[in-house]
C-alpha cells in the first residue's frame, strides 16, 4: 500500500504546532498503526530527522497508552462497529493511496508534551480524588462471605475495564471526562466495598473532574461511541444519579 | 514547573460546597428550569388553538388567564405575578447555567489554547445538539421580540387600537406574511432546542438507563418538538391563509 499522512508536528508544549506531510511506499496492510508510524520513523531517523512522538506501551490493546485522532476520529474508529485503540487499528482498514491525518488529543487539560504525545496527569487526579477504596483489608477473606449481585457485578466489571485512554475526552464537543468520571465511579458504586465511601467518592471526583478544567456534558454520546471498551453512556446517567442523591446526603460537609 | 498540569488553586470550600458548585449540578438546574419551561410552552400552546373555537373561548382564556386561575386560593388577579415570577426565575437560572456551562466547554476544549482539530468528525452529534447555544440565544432574542409586542405591545403590527380583545391583536398580527415569517424562524429555533433538550434533560436527571432508554427519550423529544412547532404554527398559519380564523 502507498499512504500519505499528515502529522501534527509539535516541538514541545509552547511551541506552534502543525500538521506535516510524509510519504510512505510499501505499507503493509497487516500493519497496525503503531507499526506504520515506526515504519515512518526509521526513515526519518535514517535521514536524520526528528522522528515523531508517540505515546504507546502494551499494543495489545489493554493499557490505555497509545491514542490519537485518526482522520478526524480518536483511535480511527469512527464509524466502525469494532471497538478499537489506535493499536490495534490495522493498515487494511484504509484504501491504497489513502492521506491519513493524525492528530494528538485536543483538549484544554491535556497539554501536548511533543508531537502526538498529551499529558493525561489530568485523569490521576480525578482518580487521586476518590477512585480508590480505602479499607484495610487484612487477610483475604473467604470469596463468599460477601456476595455481589450478579447484575450489579457485570456492571462493575464493564465499567472497570476503562483504560483511561482519553478518547472519551478527546472526542467530546465539550471536553468533557464524564465517560471517564463515570466508569470509576460506576465501577465501585456497583461493588459491596464500594459502598461506604460511595457518597464522598463521587462528591469528591466530581468537583476533581470540574477542577482539572475539563467540560460538563451535554449528553450527546460522542465519547461512548469512541471507546475501546464500549463504557456505555449510561454510566454518565449513574453518576447523575448518585451524585443527586449524594446532595441530600452529609458525606464531605 | 514543565511537565506538570497546573491545577486551580484548592479551596477552602468542604467537599460538599465543590459539588454542589460543580457542572453536573448546573446542568441539573438547566434540566429542571428546562423542563418548566417546556411545560409552559406546551400549556401556552394549548391555549392558543382556543383561538379555533372563536373569540370568545379565547379572549376568556385570555381573561382567566391573567385573573381567575387558582381563585379563589389566591386573590383574583396574583396568579399571573406568580406564574411570571417563576418563568423568569427559570430563565434567568436556565441562561446563567448556560454561560458557566459554555465557558467550562471553551476551556475544555482548549479553545483558549487554539486547540482546534485540523479534521475532525462527529458521527454522534445531531444539528439540534451543535446549536444549542447559538440556537439557544436566537431563542432569546425571538422571545424578548415576542414579549414586546404581545405582551407590552411596544412594537405593533396591523391597525388595532389600545385596549383591543387579545383576539383582535392575534388576527391583526398575523395578516402580514413577515409576521408570520418570524414566528416560523421562532418555531424552528424553539423545537430545535426541544429536540436536543427534552432529551438532555432527561438524560441530565439519570433516566438514560441503557440503550433502549436512548432510543425512547429521544423519541420523546422529537414527539415535542414536532408538537410544539405545528401547535404553536397552527393558529397564525390559519390567519394567514383566512383558514377558518379571522
Ligand atoms: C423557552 C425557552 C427555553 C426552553 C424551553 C429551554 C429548554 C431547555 C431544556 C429542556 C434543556 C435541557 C437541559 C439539559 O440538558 O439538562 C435545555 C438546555 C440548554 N439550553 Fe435551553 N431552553 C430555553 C431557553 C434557552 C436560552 C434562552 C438559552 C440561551 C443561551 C438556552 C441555552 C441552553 C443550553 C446551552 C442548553 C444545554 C444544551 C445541552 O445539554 O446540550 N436555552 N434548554
Ligand atoms: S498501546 Fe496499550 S492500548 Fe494501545
Amino acid at each position: 500500500m502507498k499512504i500519505t499522512l499528515r502529522i501534527w508536528r509539535q516541538a514541545d508544549r509552547e511551541a506552534v504546532g502543525g500538521l506535516q506531510t510524509y510519504q510512505l511506499d510499501n505499507v503493509s496492510e497487516d500493519m497496525s498503526f503503531l507499526e506504520l508510524l515506526d515504519m515512518l520513523n526509521e526513515q526519518l531517523t535514517a535521514q536524520d530527522l526528528e522522528p515523531v512522538a508517540f505515546d504507546n506501551d502494551c499494543r495489545e490493546g489493554i493499557c490505555g497508552m497509545c491514542g490519537v485522532v485518526v482522520n478526524g476520529a480518536p483511535h480511527g474508529r469512527y464509524d466502525s462497529s469494532v471497538p478499537t485503540t489506535t493499536c490495534q487499528l490495522h493498515m487494511r482498514s484504509f484504501q491504497d493511496g489513502a492521506v491519513i491525518d493524525v492528530e494528538p488529543w485536543k483538549a484544554g487539560p491535556f497539554p501536548i508534551i511533543k508531537d502526538l504525545v498529551v499529558d493525561r496527569s489530568a485523569f490521576d487526579h480525578i482518580i487521586q480524588a476518590g477512585g480508590y477504596i480505602s479499607v484495610n483489608t487484612g487477610a483475604a477473606p473467604e470469596a463468599h462471605s460477601t456476595p455481589a449481585p450478579k447484575r450489579q457485578a457485570d456492571r462493575a466489571f464493564d465499567n472497570a475495564t476503562c483504560v483511561g485512554c482519553g478518547a472519551c475526552v478527546a472526542a467530546c464537543p465539550n471536553g468533557s471526562a464524564m465517560l471517564f468520571t463515570a466508569a470509576k465511579v460506576t465501577h465501585l458504586a456497583m461493588l459491596p466495598q464500594g459502598q461506604p465511601e460511595r457518597m464522598r467518592r463521587i462528591k469528591a471526583m466530581v468537583a476533581a473532574h470540574d477542577e482539572a478544567g475539563f467540560g460538563g456534558c451535554t449528553n450527546i454520546g460522542e465519547c461512548a461511541s469512541v471507546c475501546p471498551k464500549q463504557i456505555p453512556l449510561a454510566s454518565i446517567g449513574q453518576l447523575n444519579r448518585d451524585l443527586i442523591a449524594s446532595l441530600f446526603k452529609g458525606d464531605g460537609k | 514547573m514543565p511537565g506538570s498540569v497546573a491545577l486551580v488553586a484548592t479551596t477552602t470550600l468542604s467537599m460538599h460546597a465543590r459539588a454542589l458548585h460543580s457542572l453536573v449540578v448546573k446542568k441539573v438546574v438547566m434540566a429542571i428550569t428546562g423542563l418548566l419551561l417546556i411545560g409552559f410552552l406546551l400549556m401556552h400552546m394549548f391555549g392558543n388553538l382556543k383561538v379555533f373555537i372563536g373569540p370568545e373561548a379565547y379572549n376568556h382564556y385570555a381573561e382567566w388567564l391573567k385573573q381567575d386561575i387558582l381563585y379563589p386560593i389566591l386573590p383574583h388577579g396574583w396568579f399571573i405575578w406568580i406564574f411570571r415570577a417563576v418563568i423568569a426565575v427559570s430563565l434567568v437560572l436556565h441562561i446563567y447555567c448556560a454561560t458557566k456551562l459554555w465557558q467550562a466547554s471553551l476551556r475544555g476544549r482548549g479553545a483558549h489554547d487554539n486547540k482546534k482539530y485540523t479534521k475532525v468528525r462527529r458521527p454522534q452529534q445531531t444539528i439540534a445538539a451543535k446549536v444549542m447555544r447559538w440556537g439557544g440565544l436566537t431563542l432569546l432574542l425571538l422571545l424578548i421580540f415576542h414579549i414586546l409586542m404581545f405582551t407590552t405591545q411596544t412594537i405593533t403590527f396591523g391597525n388595532f387600537k389600545a385596549g383591543a380583545t387579545p383576539y383582535d391583536m392575534f388576527t391583526a398580527s398575523f395578516e402580514h406574511w413577515y409576521v408570520w415569517a418570524i414566528y416560523v424562524l421562532f418555531m424552528a429555533a424553539v423545537s430545535l432546542h426541544v429536540r436536543h433538550g427534552f432529551y438532555s434533560a432527561f438524560t441530565t436527571l439519570g433516566a438514560n438507563v441503557g440503550p433502549q432508554a436512548r432510543v425512547f427519550l429521544n423519541g420523546l423529544a422529537y414527539f415535542a418538538a414536532a408538537l410544539i412547532f405545528v401547535g404553536f404554527m397552527l393558529p397564525p398559519t390559519a390567519v394567514l391563509f383566512g383558514l377558518g380564523v379571522s
